[in-house]
């Protein structure tokens, strides 16, 4: 069983909904991000997505273009991110890490090259957000050959067809992107992401995580209703921007953030409707 | 994929590509995050739809008769062929098109089609402010919203392209991202597109972007070979010995060289911008000096660094001021059927005088760089030969850029 699958079972188990959050690999600095992971895990994340940073995030919003403009100016190309995820094994060898990203750094490095050394320094899973299943043969064959988990983004427009055809390939979790947009636009609706998590549960077992426009606790609690999974980024990015130049108050701002994201999904149901 | 760049043979047929999923070879295809898969999808096949529907080619044709101007003239440069000496040299006068460029036969084709299709929103994206004045046009001839994205160093580079799509209706929204400039424009459209996806078109400008983009703008744009090679014949009773286009995204290109590509005797080179020279950094000449990678929905060539970070770019012309290029140039470049070259910025600068000074034609600097490779070509050809530049557009929007690189204020 993989680390993800593991996490999740190990959730279940426990009546409780996964967490699992975002940061940009080496933003705002590379010595910042291994702390940063383990704050998050410290304060109740349950799954580390480390983004590779890029300098053409076209599905991002500003936030996280942002953080991956400040990760690049510093210097962190995607060596450094599978460094990083190396170093925080050191002393955390049971937390899931989920790379994301672009495929152009990976195309360079090549798809073997990057799944024997993304799998060395321990990452559990890939999401790469321009990679449609349409393309991604190769890259995934070279991903399982390495027991590291796919993920694939299913979105509100996407068809019933897909959404099997994504499922048979994913492992780990799926993500559902619950709004149009770009990540940090918008506002939820949590009946119309249920319904749609709904249709994900009858293609398939994987566990589904939901993403994009969780900006507080009482979104997660609302969103851990519906899902098994909530996935927090631009929220805590934004923390480290807020903070740039004092680590000590990005640490102090991830953690207060992510505590309020874990004990809204640990709260008792509330009304589904407001 | 390996990035090993292996030559790969020509097929025997150019026109039957791209493949379903649209691939031009190992190019092209559909990279994009998955919320854009189902438009994307939606558009391939309305336009398969109405690429066969009678009535639409109808409406096109008409439109591009009496709204754009069509048939452009091919014009023989006598002047500049007899100060350059060796080949005639003639020009597609793609600058006498409305709005002063190519790109409106491509946005009356996408406009039309966005109508057909029930989406009354349209996104662009736009470098030196051509595509986003004809799809401005395109919108108020057809009563369409139009906001249109460019980068704010474009915006000061192209202020009376400015004012002209505001005058014509259409926001402009400048782009303080990334470099401020077209690469980071297409960004920002492509995310306003997966916004807005229920109402919102999104006409691109060029033969790059996801499938099926490249296909399509090739075939609004292929109104200029055809066109071309008609005129050829009757001029001349034969075809081309060569053909010249400026080559940014490669739209202006492939309008052009498609129609020709299975006539083996007419030789095909596309120019490049050099900037300040391919061996330095500053420059926008993926196919000359740069490597394949994946942006902005398609597999091409790309100024990359060795992360895989795509490099800033460098013209003076803001319309080739593009990192990438269109993945069926990329392909016609591997299969040795079009030559690239790279041009510099003083090389266009003077071929930009030099044409209008002798022809009394003031080309765009994008137009410029073909410009100034014909010219060598024409020098090492036999007078009875003849070149077809591709004149894709007129210059007047440049003479603010050009007279401020020899220090005049207007």
């Amino acid at each position: 069983m993989s680390r993800i699958a593991y996490r999740f079972a190990q959730r279940r188990a426990e009546q409780r909904k996964t967490l699992v959050t975002y940061v940009t690999g080496g933003d705002p600095h590379p010595g910042a991000t291994v702390p940063i992971m383990h704050r998050l895990v410290s304060a109740g994340a349950d799954i580390i997505e480390v983004g590779m940073p890029f300098s053409d995030p076209m599905a991002d919003g500003p936030v996280i273009q942002s953080a991956c403009d400040r990760a690049l100016e510093n210097g962190t190309g995607l060596a450094g991110v599978l460094e990083m995820v190396r170093a925080f094994r050191r002393t955390d060898n049971d937390t899931p890490v989920v790379l994301m990203g672009y495929l152009n750094p990976i195309e360079q490095i090549g798809y073997q090259s990057f799944a024997r050394d993304a799998a060395a320094a321990g990452v559990d899973g890939v999401l790469t957000v321009d990679l449609p299943p349409e393309e991604g043969n190769e890259f995934v064959a070279a991903l399982t050959e390495h027991d590291l988990d796919p993920i694939w983004l299913i979105a509100p427009t996407t068809r019933m067809e897909r959404v099997n055809a994504i499922c048979d390939q994913a492992r780990g979790f799926v993500y559902y992107v619950s709004l149009k947009g770009v990540t940090g636009a918008g506002t939820l609706d949590v009946d119309d992401v249920g319904s749609h998590v709904d249709t994900i549960r009858e293609a398939t077992q994987t566990p589904v995580g939901v993403g994009f426009g969780v900006r507080s606790g009482d979104d997660a609690a609302r969103l851990g209703q519906v899902a098994d999974a909530v996935v927090v980024g631009t929220a805590i990015v934004s923390r480290i921007a807020e903070n740039v130049g004092d680590d000590a108050a990005i640490g102090d701002a991830i953690h207060a953030i992510t505590d309020e994201l874990r004990q809204g999904l640990d709260a008792p149901m509330v009304e589904r409707t407001p | 994929m390996s990035n090993v760049i292996q030559a790969i043979e020509a097929p025997a047929d150019f026109g039957e590509f791209p493949d379903p999923l649209g691939h031009f070879g190992p190019y092209g295809g559909r990279f994009v995050p998955e919320l854009l898969m189902a438009p994307l999808e939606e558009l391939a096949s309305a336009y398969a739809r109405f690429r066969a529907d009678p009535e639409f080619q109808a409406e096109l044709y008409a439109d591009l008769q009496y709204y754009v101007g069509r048939p452009t003239p091919l014009y023989f440069a006598r002047h500049w062929t007899e100060q350059v000496g060796g080949a005639q040299l003639y020009l597609k006068r793609e600058d006498l098109d409305h709005t002063g460029a190519h790109k409106i036969n491509n946005t009356m084709g996408q406009a039309l089609l966005a109508s057909r299709m029930g989406k009354r929103r349209i996104v662009a994206e736009t470098g030196a402010g051509q595509h986003g004045v004809a799809t401005a046009a395109v919108c108020a001839r057809l009563g369409l919203e139009c906001i249109v994205y460019m980068g704010a160093e474009d915006v000061r580079r192209q202020s009376v392209n400015v004012y002209r799509m505001r005058l014509m209706g259409a926001t402009v929204v400048p782009v303080e991202s990334g470099t401020r400039t077209l690469k980071d424009a297409l960004n920002e459209a492509f995310r306003d597109w997966a916004a807005n996806v229920d109402d919102t078109f999104y006409i691109i400008g060029t033969v790059a972007g996801p499938h099926p983009y490249p296909e399509m703008v090739r075939d609004f744009q292929a109104v200029i070979g055809r066109e071309t090679r008609e005129q050829c014949l009757e001029q001349h009773g034969r075809l081309p010995d060569a053909l010249v286009a400026c080559v940014g995204g490669g739209s202006n290109a492939i309008g052009m060289f498609h129609p020709f590509l299975g006539d083996t005797g007419v030789e095909i080179y596309g120019a490049e911008a050099g900037g300040e020279g391919v061996e330095t950094e500053r420059h926008a000449a993926p196919l000359s000096a740069g490597r394949p990678g994946v942006l902005h929905g398609n597999r091409t060539y790309l100024m990359e660094n060795a992360d895989g970070q795509i490099m800033p770019t460098h013209s003076v012309s803001a319309g080739l001021d593009y990192p990438g290029v269109g993945p069926e140039h990329a392909w016609l470049k591997d299969t040795g059927r079009v030559r690239y070259v790279a041009v510099d910025d003083d090389d266009a600068l003077a071929a930009f005088h030099g044409l209008a000074r002798l022809e009394g034609i003031i080309p765009a600097l994008e137009t410029a760089h073909g410009i100034a490779y014909a010219e060598k070509l024409a020098a090492r050809m036999r007078p009875d030969q003849v070149i077809v530049i591709n004149c894709s557009g007129r210059g007047d929007k440049d003479i603010d850029t050009v007279a401020e690189v020899e220090g005049m204020n207007l």
